[in-house]
């Protein structure tokens, strides 16, 4: 009976896996600085967001997300509500996605997440860079996105497998 | 024509509008919330400056939990490099040794020369208490260079008051919280700071590129090449830093084709900081 309860609660703990990885990314800002690598910056948290909130939506919820935004905001010291705006706009786009997409094809859905990083990082320079007034590198930014943009199917082949594994299971 | 513009706006509407399953907000919602958050912060209204600050003091503490994981990983990384590195380093080492020890006699004579003339021409600086601080985080992103310390308005910091690494310069505060205070380095791309470049004291002013280093604007034209033994110190032009603080040495990029800043302290491996702030003895 015990082993029941404790496989349940494993479950429901590998459920919130996305929202978990999710608090874990913004809080942590996982950065590869250190190795001096040169064009090697990327926004895993815009990859997780995309991947889930299109393919498994229920296991991402839009609140978690706007909470995330908010820490983001604060560990990059951005203008507060910013990023929640910024993650906000992927949902909407994936919500878009999964009502106008009978047969889900993956080349499709990556150049929908090149389309809207690119929107998106747009909406932050101008924000950033005309209103707040803050210097900005404008080439980090286009690097940042086509390292994130390149990056997205590696990440959904790993979030696929997780998906296979733990939530479907999870919700049979 | 008519029905495609009908199922773009019903799709769209379905996304926006529609509470998803399990969702207990809809997007439009939220999104409407971020912009008014977004447009009151920039009004400077109170309310959101309070509750960023309380955000700041739980998300601060928790950040520095979370990353313990990729701190030791990356101070790992950094030992294994520097293992590497040992011999070419020591020699390296050695030779600047010998260099210091030969420059060090004379030092000693001209520091106290200064230290006697500034107290005649009364531009003598003092230095109020130093505050030690622990880095709590480093999140060196490209957009952004900065470190949080675990040092706040209780401890008596104040907004631009100086950072130090042992004795060399770091950056400045830019945000007080209660216990916690965000610090911007001098290689943060909004950083600028007046120098002067010795042996010549060419006056000039450093800005952060964004990466490791800073370069050097606003300086004459046919300023030379850097070479290892041209140092860049504060000027103390705008009274936040005293003159003489080290700063890095002014080296010769052959790739940007212009000099460039590498700073003193190595800003990856900040553990402990110095907070302090100057005041002219006659102010």
């Amino acid at each position: 009976m015990e082993r029941i309860t404790n496989e349940g609660f494993f479950r429901k703990i590998i459920s919130y896996g996305p929202v978990i990885v999710l608090f874990i990314s913004v809080l942590n800002k996982i950065d590869f600085n250190y190795l001096g690598l040169q064009f090697f910056s990327f926004n895993f948290v815009y990859i997780l967001i995309f991947y889930w909130t299109l393919k498994d939506p229920k296991s991402l919820r839009y609140g978690a997300v706007f909470l995330a935004g908010l820490i983001n905001d604060v560990v990059l010291n951005l203008p507060i509500g910013l990023s929640s705006f910024n993650y906000l706009l992927i949902c909407g786009v994936t919500a878009y996605l999964r009502n106008i997409t009978l047969r889900p094809n993956a080349m499709n859905d990556w150049a929908f997440f090149l389309v809207i990083i690119l929107i998106i990082n747009s909406i932050s320079f101008v924000a950033i860079n005309i209103i707040y007034a803050v210097e900005l590198s404008y080439l980090h930014y286009l690097v940042n996105s086509g390292m994130t943009f390149l990056l997205y199917p590696i990440f959904s082949y790993i979030f696929n497998i997780y998906k296979k594994l733990f939530i479907l299971k999870t919700n049979d | 024509m008519a029905s495609g513009r009908d199922d773009f706006v019903i799709a769209i509407r379905s996304a926006f509008l529609k509470k998803g399953t399990q969702q207990r907000f809809s997007l439009i919602s939220l999104i409407f919330l971020s912009l008014i958050l977004i447009a009151l912060g920039s009004l400077n209204f109170k309310p959101i400056n309070y509750l960023k600050i309380v955000i700041n003091e739980i998300v601060y503490r928790s950040s520095f939990i979370v990353s313990t994981p990729e701190s030791y990983i990356k101070n790992t990384y950094l030992v294994i490099k520097s293992h590497f590195n040992l011999y070419s380093e020591n020699e390296k080492i050695k030779l600047e040794l010998e260099n210091l020890k030969k420059k060090k006699l004379l030092d000693e004579f001209i520091i106290s020369e200064n230290k006697r003339l500034k107290e005649v021409v009364d531009d003598f600086y003092l230095s109020s208490e130093k505050i030690l601080a622990k880095v709590l985080s480093d999140k060196q992103s490209p957009f952004l260079r900065s470190i949080v310390i675990n040092k706040g308005s209780k401890d008596g910091i104040n907004m631009g008051m100086v950072v130090l690494d042992r004795d060399y310069l770091v950056g400045k505060i830019v945000e007080v919280n209660f216990t916690t205070s965000r610090v911007i380095l001098l290689s943060d791309l909004n950083s600028k700071i007046p120098v002067f470049i010795e042996p010549n004291g060419v006056q000039a002013i450093v800005s952060g590129s964004g990466k490791s280093y800073g370069v050097v604007e606003f300086t004459r034209k046919n300023l030379e090449k850097g070479t290892f033994d041209k140092k860049v110190y504060t000027s103390g032009y705008g009274q936040l830093f005293k003159p003489g603080i080290p700063v890095g040495n002014l080296t010769w990029d052959d790739d940007l084709k212009k000099n460039k800043v590498e700073f003193f302290s190595d800003f990856t491996q900040l553990d402990f900081v110095k907070i302090t702030s100057y005041q002219r003895k006659d102010l």
